[in-house]
């Protein structure tokens, strides 16, 4: 099949133009197939646009951090030839504390170590080494990111698998017996254990907190936390990953723009406003999509880069997919519990202005478990776990002239509310949002012209991410590698012949990283090669 | 049957356990699925040869039933078994199996279809988790309905006989599997022409206020047929003269089994006639199930066998050779047939043993004068169905 295109159709529909969507399409059609890209919103980008929230005011709408894209998605891409320019604007973490004192987190260690220093002498001396050995062995399991998770059953496995598993197993070897030993003492275990062990400021311990709990439904005090962490580290090396923190050159959505031209240059068609209602099957295959207009679009591949949720419980129509695969899609962890708010600034108070470009509120390890409390029980954090960007500051053509974005990821505001509403869940968002800001950048409330809060009901229905969870299933062990989306179906081929997911739902999981569209792409050409495309997993 | 009396707090009462209670001679209640139940009332061997020669009455009342009902109730019927019931018309019941994702069967049971979409599922285990897990996104309801219908089945040569004294209209025109609904004295009946001793016979379902009528109305019309109460021992005979499987005895429902490799196919299970591959929609473990039979990956088909001598041969092992070098399998259900004069046993054997005529041998442990003795003897694959009288279709 491969090269052959059908004359009249495509030969493969990706659903989705996020930028894993548009990943896979582009390494597709960079494989000599016809491509065409369905988007429901009005414009590509999907978690990854840039959006105007108030009048004058744009801002990357949920994504507003580039950490993750995979060295090989730009350059197989030719990104920067796009005009992406990842290294652009890099930044560091400023750990903000109420009452006005901060630690500066940056490239320089000097700088990092006496920033520290104000706090905790052991600290500053221990930052450095500490961070130093998470980084290598983070650096060890980012291998896997571009790598298709190995099938349970080893015959299944084809030679490259088995080559990408050995050479795995070589790397943590190679780690040498001390490292090695100390990955599996703290693969599995909570990240307070793990800041206690190496810290003793709270200030620290609170970063480190906050570090390993963005994005998942847990407090520093549950297990698996470090497990986060480390897959968050592994995507900040440069050799998997960017080095560093981002703030895209216009907003996450320059990213976007970016795999659009590289897409489009290869031939890729990208329809928006075309939402995918179900998946047309016939003789129990993909075969095509129906749009909500009714318009019915056939092609022998259909690559969803929906999350596994939307795709297999609403685009797959009952009755076609097994009873305990379903159940497992459907208890998928999805429990989103992060909120997104954005705010126009017409001026920038000095607190902010002066820290780095990313600044964290979670001053105690307590103060981010017992934020967790609230999530826990279904409410509202009282007192947020925030990340603070401020994207004007690298780019300032977001906002009028002279004036600011704030850009602020609150954690936690759960999907899955008790005695709450979604409308009040909204409201004590931006309530204690500012009343946290007050305390550490007096001056915030008063600057405030304009905000928008998402909460996770609003992710799922404006951005169609199911529980409003950012990764499409929480990144977790027991969702992770040969687990996501599910044993037996995590190398991209779903249980229905023609039908494959390529989004964040599948191996590696979340952050604008590309790393499952391209895998998922790798995984279907190989198929195409061997004829085979619509064969589905089991 | 002892393990009843500790139970006996416990256990529920059938509409129909007070006049079978009269008629209980011994200790010959065990129980199923948490009801009194007949093992025998007083010679399994009159009860069995009842069965054979005139008709028996056996209370199926504790038989688990869920009422499958709703717009999707064809569509959800049919993705949930193996049999294609797009073949099987309103007022018509189907034997089947359901799968799970693996294509490993969790059980085997009757489908009734009431009507275009309403639907009743004979059971011998709870499914109701399993079904609502199923029917995720199907515009259905199902509800157990178990003691919203009490019923008694009636076998053997004569039972149209007394159905037809009875006043039912038609009866001699129903197919088998047909189903037919009638109101007699006032009273509501469903007649369904099915059965688990594989021969003529119907089971007859009532409103539960009914039962003590229906009962009386049978015995007092029978009487000249040869009616006769039968317990479950007399049962376990025909069914297995009849060829008829049983979960837990002849293959392990695949939700207790203690390790996957229990479980079985249909295919392994001897009921490939009931899985339509051809069926123009999915059902759950189809897709398995198609590899299974496209790679020939089956285990074993359990079929019928006939065996040499007398010793019944439970839990026997079969062998390519007399020297028993070669193993093929196991026997699940045995018996010694007095109808039939045969010494009988399901085995699983090998897809190469399972063409009827295929001789091996069986090793057969045997009690003699207080010691235990073996026994190694030939045996032939059979037909599972070992008795199959014209009658058990006919139409008259």
């Amino acid at each position: 099949m491969a090269g052959q295109t059908h004359s009249k159709g495509y030969d493969v529909i990706v659903i989705g133009a996020g930028h894993n969507g548009l990943v896979t399409a582009a390494y597709l059609a960079r494989a000599g197939q016809k491509v065409l890209v369905l988007e429901a919103g009005d414009q590509p980008g999907g978690t990854a646009q840039t959006r105007e929230f108030a009048p004058g005011f744009r801002v990357s709408a949920v994504a507003h951090i580039l950490q993750a894209l995979h060295p090989k998605v730009i350059g197989d891409l030719d990104l920067e030839r796009h005009g992406l320019k990842p290294h652009a604007n890099r930044i560091g973490t400023s750990a903000l504390l109420p009452g006005g004192g901060r630690i500066d987190i940056t490239d320089d260690p000097v700088a990092t170590h006496d920033s520290i220093a104000k706090f905790s002498a052991a600290d500053a001396a221990a930052w450095h080494p500490r961070m130093e050995r998470l980084n290598r062995i983070a650096g060890a399991l980012g291998t896997f990111l571009t790598k298709t998770p190995p099938s349970p059953s080893p015959s299944a496995n084809d030679f490259q698998t088995r080559l990408a598993l050995g050479m795995f197993a070589l790397q943590l070897r190679l780690m040498g017996k001390k490292d090695m030993l100390e990955l599996s003492r703290i693969l599995t275990i909570n990240v307070a254990d793990l800041a206690n062990d190496f810290f003793e400021s709270d200030v620290v311990k609170g970063l480190l907190g906050f570090e390993a709990t963005l994005g998942v439904y847990l407090g520093p005090r549950s297990p698996n936390t470090v497990f986060n962490l480390l897959y968050r580290l592994a995507t900040l090396s440069p050799k998997h990953g960017l080095g560093g923190l981002h703030l895209p050159q216009g907003g996450m959505g320059g990213v976007i723009a970016a795999l659009v031209k590289a897409a489009e240059a290869r031939g890729v068609t990208i329809r928006t406003q075309a939402p995918v209602d179900h998946i047309l099957i016939e003789r129990e295959r993909a075969v095509g999509v129906v749009l909500a207009n009714g318009e019915e679009i056939r092609a022998p591949i259909i690559a969803s880069s929906a999350d596994p949720q939307r795709t297999l419980l609403k685009m797959v129509q009952p009755g076609n997919l097994d009873t305990e695969f379903l159940r497992r899609m459907r208890h998928l962890r999805m429990n989103g519990c992060v909120a997104k708010v954005h705010l126009a600034l017409d001026a920038l108070p000095g607190a902010l202005a002066q820290a780095q470009g990313r600044m964290v509120v979670a001053p105690s390890t307590n103060h981010v478990e017992r934020a967790f409390d609230c999530a826990k029980y279904g409410r509202v954090s009282d007192h947020p776990a925030l990340e603070i960007v401020i994207p004007t500051l690298a780019d300032p053509t977001l906002a009028p002239k002279g004036k600011h974005v704030a850009s602020i990821l609150y954690q936690y505001a759960p999907y899955k509310l008790r005695a709450t509403t979604p409308d009040e869940a909204r409201a004590q968002v931006l309530d204690r949002t500012l009343a946290t800001l007050e305390e550490v950048a007096p001056g915030t409330r008063h600057a405030v012209t304009a905000s928008e809060v998402l909460v996770p009901h609003d992710l799922e229905s404006r951005f169609n991410l199911s529980g409003g969870q950012w990764h499409h299933g929480e990144v977790t062990l027991d969702q992770v590698f040969f687990l996501r989306p599910a044993a037996s179906f995590q190398q991209y081929r779903m249980p229905l012949p023609g039908l494959w997911l390529c989004g964040a739902g599948a191996h590696p999981g979340g952050n604008v990283s590309g790393a499952a569209g391209a895998n998922a792409a790798r995984e279907i050409i190989k198929d195409l090669k061997q004829g085979h495309a619509n064969r589905g997993a089991a | 049957m002892t393990h009843v009396q500790h139970l006996k707090p416990f256990l529920k009462k059938t509409p129909f356990y007070e006049p079978m209670s009269a008629l209980m001679h011994g200790a010959g209640w065990i129980r199923w699925q948490g009801y009194y139940s007949p093992a025998f009332y007083d010679s399994v061997q009159s009860e069995y040869f009842a069965a054979r020669n005139g008709a028996t009455v056996y209370d199926v009342s504790p038989l688990i039933k869920y009422a499958i009902r709703g717009r999707d109730a064809a569509k959800f019927a049919n993705y949930l078994v193996t049999r294609d019931l797009g073949k099987i018309k309103p007022m018509n019941a189907a034997y089947t199996a359901w799968c799970d994702d693996d294509g490993r069967m969790i059980e085997e049971g009757t489908i009734f279809r009431l009507g275009e979409n309403e639907f009743l599922l004979n059971a011998a285990l709870h499914q109701l988790h399993w079904l609502h897990e199923s029917a995720y996104g199907f515009a259905v309801e199902i509800e157990e309905v178990s003691e919203q219908l009490a019923g008694l089945s009636l076998q053997g040569p004569t039972s149209r006989l007394i159905l037809e004294q009875l006043g039912v209209q038609g009866i001699g025109k129903l197919p088998h599997f047909g189903i037919l609904e009638t109101t007699i004295d006032g009273k509501w009946l469903r007649i369904d022409r099915a059965g688990f001793t594989g021969d003529l016979g119907y089971e007859i379902w009532v409103k539960p206020q009914d039962a003590l009528w229906l009962w009386e109305s049978l015995f007092r019309i029978g009487d000249p047929y040869k009616i006769s109460p039968m317990g479950g021992h007399a049962l376990e005979m025909t069914r297995i003269e009849a060829g008829f499987i049983l979960v837990d005895v002849d293959y392990i429902g695949a939700h207790h089994a203690l390790r996957p490799t229990q479980r079985v196919s249909p295919f392994e299970a001897g009921i490939g006639w009931a899985v339509a591959l051809k069926k123009d929609s999915y059902f759950v473990g189809k897709r398995a199930l198609q590899k299974e039979k496209a790679q020939g990956t089956s285990r074993f088909i359990l079929s019928g066998v006939e065996i040499e001598g007398r010793k019944p041969a439970p839990g026997a092992f079969l062998y390519a050779d007399q020297k028993g070098t070669k193993e093929l399998g196991l026997t699940t259900s045995a018996m010694w047939s007095p109808l039939l004069k045969k010494n009988l046993a399901f085995a699983q054997l090998p897809a190469a043993y399972a063409k009827p005529g295929t001789e091996m041998w069986i090793e057969i442990w045997y009690p003699k004068e207080k010691k235990i003795e073996r026994s190694m003897v030939r045996c032939w694959t059979r037909n599972r169905m070992f008795f199959d009288p014209p009658r058990k279709k006919e139409i008259v």
